[in-house]
């Protein structure tokens, strides 16, 4: 992982602001402080699709910390849904060649992609998708307040001088959260989709991810966890078949 | 020379092993007492070198499993040969390195060079004789144990039984028999129904040094859980947790990543465990889960830096920790190749580094201080000037006697107590 250099103070001493309010000037720079890390983070777990799997842990810890700081937002009032409206066309191809470069090739391959961006499609012209989960549920409840907040917003966007790739690095946060339900289960669970997919495929193959599940007794006296690895392995001609078969198509 | 990902003595103190980030595993003996080099004494000098792990393709997944050495441990010795487990993200495999230092000599049914003897040639038969030869020593993998973990291995723990052993990943642990590749039972599993719902991950585990049904694990939130097999066949339910409270007044953005445990040790009494986070060390004794009973700052002058080592990913570094033989001291790795060693009666601590540059062989090392602000004393060094590329992750410290073992980066330190 490339180190860079900390030449860059990026905020250190978030702990000062307790002592330094002086009025109206601490509260945006605290606000600025929380978007730049918010920013950072959402930059972070989209560089987790490499050719390598992914640091879970690092993974989860950097969600964790998006959540934080997305839950004292919404507390605040200063969560926005975002000038999705206002944004236009122009910074959705941005998005979305964003969006393609991050995902995995095998995910490309059986055609997510195109489910997932005909899904953002919908959202952005407005229609409420179907999706239960509670991100989800929390991001709507603070968009009426969100209109009130959209000159502040406005304001500090010029004052950060950030200006599109601030706006899209919210939209990628958007774009994570109003997808259809898997995608953002892919932040973890890429690894875990693939399997699940070619589960369904091939019946009566069992894999590695559903040993855990097993009833504590059955562990140790069903030999059936190991009967399906050696069945995976047999397998592997059948499923570098079926995987050419995606790619082809 | 490749980057150094583990380093670990073996039960007697003799042997040294290293694994690095190409999969491959160098064995250091150390030297025996030699009335006419009496320096030598205590010298480690390579052993065997032999490649543990290849890079592998995961063909299902479309992605590259590391071929590097995430963990090494040894097994007790139970004869001349050495048997040791190493493992990368997905496969563990058992070792053994034997020496050879006698060849059989006078076959009747084949030649000095192997070629098969003309039978009509045999007029007499002999019996082979050994005779010595230059000492080799052969490492052979005996056992492979694959497939049996969805995530990154990040632990693996010989059980006091000396037959079972431990393998944990970032959601479930698994119990195996030495003696049996092909099943091993899932004894923690925390992996969520909806990947969704995912906030913790399990980051090291432990077996206890004496007891054979008890074990630890600690958590990216900062708990530690303490199981007993005895309780029921899946420990999802621990026997102890511990978990120190936050203390409110230093909360921040950066708390949870801070309070990760990167590595959880056993003294060697068994009565007390050590936790590693970011910034500190955390003595817990097993009988008290709801506060350690000691603490120590490792680079405390980092808590101000936080958000620069959060954007250029330090913060997720995982530091190692060890006990010395006799559970008195602890010692830590930090970044510009420093490395902090805690006496637990004393109270004293000390920062060493490990570098060329500042020691020469047999030199005894400089204490190191870090400036945290306002003047800077002469051989202090300030904190922007700390090398975060040079961190020491990876330390272990002899069993018995006081050397210790320092990987930076892909050079080893080995350092012991001056000798009179």
């Amino acid at each position: 992982m490339f180190v860079r250099g900390l030449k860059r103070k990026c905020f250190d001493g978030e702990e000062d602001i307790e002592g330094t309010l002086t009025g109206i000037k601490a509260i945006p720079s605290y606000n600025l402080q929380r978007q730049s890390l918010l920013d950072m983070s959402l930059v972070k777990l989209q560089l987790c699709h490499m050719l390598v799997e992914p640091n879970l842990c690092r993974s989860v810890l950097i969600a964790n910390t998006v959540r934080q700081i997305q839950e004292e937002m919404t507390q605040d009032g200063t969560w926005q849904m975002i000038n999705t409206q206002s944004t236009g066309q122009a910074s959705l191809d941005r998005l979305v060649s964003t969006d393609i470069l991050c995902r995995s090739s095998k995910e490309q391959a059986e055609g997510k992609h195109v489910s997932g961006y005909s899904t953002f499609n919908k959202d952005f012209e407005g229609d409420q998708t179907q999706d239960s989960s509670e991100t989800m549920s929390t991001a709507s409840s603070v968009q009426a307040p969100r209109n009130l907040q959209s000159n502040v917003w406005e304001m500090e966007n010029s004052q950060e001088n950030k200006g599109n790739f601030q706006k899209s690095l919210d939209q990628i946060f958007e774009t994570l959260e109003n997808k259809s339900p898997n995608s953002v289960e892919d932040l973890f669970s890429e690894v875990d989709n693939s399997y699940y997919d070619l589960d369904t495929m091939l019946t009566g193959m069992m894999s590695n991810t559903k040993m855990g599940h097993c009833d504590g007794l059955d562990t140790f006296s069903s030999p059936a966890p190991t009967t399906s690895n050696s069945n995976c392995k047999s397998d592997l001609n059948e499923l570098d078949h079926i995987v050419e078969i995606l790619v082809e198509s | 020379a490749d980057i150094i990902s583990t380093v670990e003595f073996n039960y007697s103190g003799d042997l040294l092993a290293t694994g690095d980030k190409g999969g491959r595993v160098v064995i250091f003996q150390r030297e025996q007492e030699n009335k006419s080099r009496p320096h030598s004494r205590g010298e480690y000098n390579v052993y065997s070198t032999f490649q543990s792990h290849e890079p592998e393709f995961d063909y299902l997944k479309s992605l590259e499993i590391e071929e590097k050495i995430n963990k090494i441990r040894w097994l007790p010795q139970q004869n001349a040969a050495h048997f040791l487990l190493s493992t990368n993200d997905k496969t563990i495999k058992l070792w053994k390195i034997s020496e050879r230092d006698k060849r059989a000599e006078g076959y009747n049914l084949k030649d000095e060079d192997g070629r098969l003897r003309d039978p009509f040639r045999i007029t007499s038969l002999r019996v082979p004789i050994l005779k010595p030869m230059d000492l080799m020593v052969e490492a052979s993998p005996r056992r492979i144990f694959a497939n049996a973990h969805t995530y990154h291995i990040n632990s693996i723990s010989v059980n006091s039984d000396h037959e079972t052993y431990l393998s944990a990943d970032d959601l479930r642990i698994n119990l195996w028999h030495l003696e049996i590749t092909d099943r091993s039972f899932n004894i923690v599993d925390i992996k969520p129904a909806n990947m969704e719902e995912l906030t913790e991950v399990i980051t090291a585990a432990e077996f206890h040094p004496h007891h054979c049904n008890v074990f630890v694990y600690s958590s990216s939130k900062g708990t530690i859980r303490l199981c007993d097999m005895r309780s029921s066949a899946l420990c999802d339910r621990h026997s102890k947790f511990f978990e120190e409270p936050e203390d409110p007044s230093s909360r921040s953005f950066f708390s949870e990543i801070i309070s990760s445990i990167s590595d959880v040790k056993f003294s060697h009494s068994g009565r007390y465990m050590m936790t590693r986070d970011y910034l500190s060390v955390k003595v817990w004794d097993l009988n008290m889960e709801n506060r350690p009973v000691e603490t120590y700052q490792v680079h405390e002058y980092l808590r101000s830096k936080l958000c620069s080592l959060y954007e250029n990913d330090c913060i997720f570094d995982k530091f190692e920790c060890c006990w010395n033989g006799s559970d008195s001291a602890i010692m830590t790795g930090s970044y510009n190749n420093f490395f902090r060693m805690f006496d637990r009666n004393t109270r004293r601590d000390i920062t060493l580094e490990a570098s060329r540059e500042s020691s020469k062989p047999r030199a005894i090392l400089k204490p190191r201080k870090v400036c945290t602000g306002g003047k800077r004393k002469k051989d202090e060094i300030s904190v922007d000037s700390l090398d975060f590329n040079k961190k020491i992750l990876h330390t272990a410290w002899h069993p018995m006697e006081n050397i210790i073992a320092v990987a930076a980066t892909n050079n080893l330190y080995i350092f012991q107590d001056k000798i009179n």
